[in-house]
């Protein structure tokens, strides 16, 4: 399974890791939703670091989208809730 | 979902929103591709332009820098002459210069941390772009229109994935050094004003001036000192110079010059 940390690129990731990383993903989810700036933060570290664990960088000519994308380290909650909402893409 | 499904969800509808518009399939990966060479220039600009900005702190980190020292050595000469009131000064400036070089320093910090970013995210489009060209050409010679479609929405899916994300990053950049700039305007323009060189040193360097004036006062005195004290020992050492000059010949000749120098000397107290 291929995972993209936003800024960074693709890591490929053992399937088997899906459970934990949408555990982790979830209480992401759950701050962002309740506007809690204080487990945010922590919650999208420790997404981030579960799949560095886990992953290792894809082949760089790899044309494959990704199955999951993760907002870059230093995302403020803002920025992520505009991700969300295709407010953060730019057009075209 | 999860914010990891819901954010491919929105990257994904965006690359279907572009397939959508084109007409036929095969057009797209022609139009995709000079889309991403335009991409790849905008990003290289990005790095460049990142790359200007560090420098121009850089320079003026190493200007602060200067003046810093230059605060830190005047503390130094007025503490060395007993001139506490000019050393708390010159520190109280050093204080305010140091706050804008701690400041700086943490700008610089930030767009090298930018530029390394936007210089990997230029590295990995470049992959990315040669092998959509690799493979758009294998998908134009080997398959008919109807059949390259599924093939041309996986490489594009995959290829716009990555211009989302380095598109961001680029958008990411320019905003931080677009502060950067304003800061760093700022700051030239203190400098310009001779605002900043007021605060490093006064309008006159009033804290060098003090210490020139002390220095040259001190200098003075020491010439005045040392002369007096010479003339004190001048006339009773060459009294008795005289004669253990006479122990080789060269010293004599110069020995029997000195004495003619002594009466003027000898005369002055009188």
């Amino acid at each position: 399974m291929i995972v993209r940390i936003l800024g960074e690129g693709q890591l490929e990731l053992p399937a088997s890791a899906a459970p934990e990383l949408n555990q982790l993903d979830a209480a992401l989810e759950a701050a962002v939703d309740r506007n809690d700036e204080e487990a945010f933060r922590p919650a999208l570290a420790a997404l981030l670091a579960r799949v560095r664990e886990v992953g290792s960088p894809a082949p760089p000519g790899d044309l494959r989208p990704s199955e999951l994308i993760i907002p870059q380290p230093d995302a403020s909650m803002a920025e992520v809730r505009k991700l969300l909402t295709d407010e953060g893409l730019i057009p075209g | 979902m999860g914010v990891m499904k819901r954010v491919t969800m929105v990257f994904r509808a965006k690359a279907n929103r572009a397939l959508d518009r084109m007409e036929d399939p095969r057009e797209t990966l022609d139009y995709s591709y000079q889309t991403q060479l335009e991409l790849l220039q905008k990003v290289r600009r990005g790095v460049a332009d990142v790359a200007t900005s560090r420098k121009r702190v850089e320079l003026q980190l190493n200007q602060l820098q200067q003046n810093s020292d230059k605060l830190d050595r005047q503390a130094r000469d007025s503490l060395a002459a007993g001139r506490e009131d000019l050393a708390r000064e010159a520190l109280t400036r050093k204080a305010g210069v140091q706050s804008q070089l701690d400041d700086l320093q943490q700008q610089y910090a930030s767009l090298q941390s930018e530029e390394e970013k936007l210089s990997q995210a230029s590295q990995r489009l470049q992959s990315k772009v040669d092998a959509f060209r690799t493979r758009k050409e294998t998908i134009k010679a080997t398959y008919t229109a109807a059949e390259a479609q599924t093939r041309i929405n996986e490489a594009f899916t995959g290829i716009s994935e990555e211009m989302g994300d380095v598109g961001m990053a680029i958008q990411r950049a320019e905003d931080k050094t677009a502060q950067m700039k304003a800061r760093a305007g700022a700051i030239d323009e203190l400098m310009a004003s001779g605002a900043l060189d007021d605060m490093v040193s006064g309008p006159h360097d009033d804290i060098q001036a003090e210490l020139d004036r002390m220095g040259a006062g001190h200098g003075v005195d020491h010439e005045l000192e040392r002369m007096k004290a010479e003339i004190a020992q001048s006339a009773p050492r060459q009294i008795e110079g005289a004669a253990p000059a006479s122990s080789d010949g060269a010293t004599a000749q110069s020995a029997s010059s000195a004495p003619a120098a002594d009466p003027a000397q000898a005369g002055e107290p009188e």
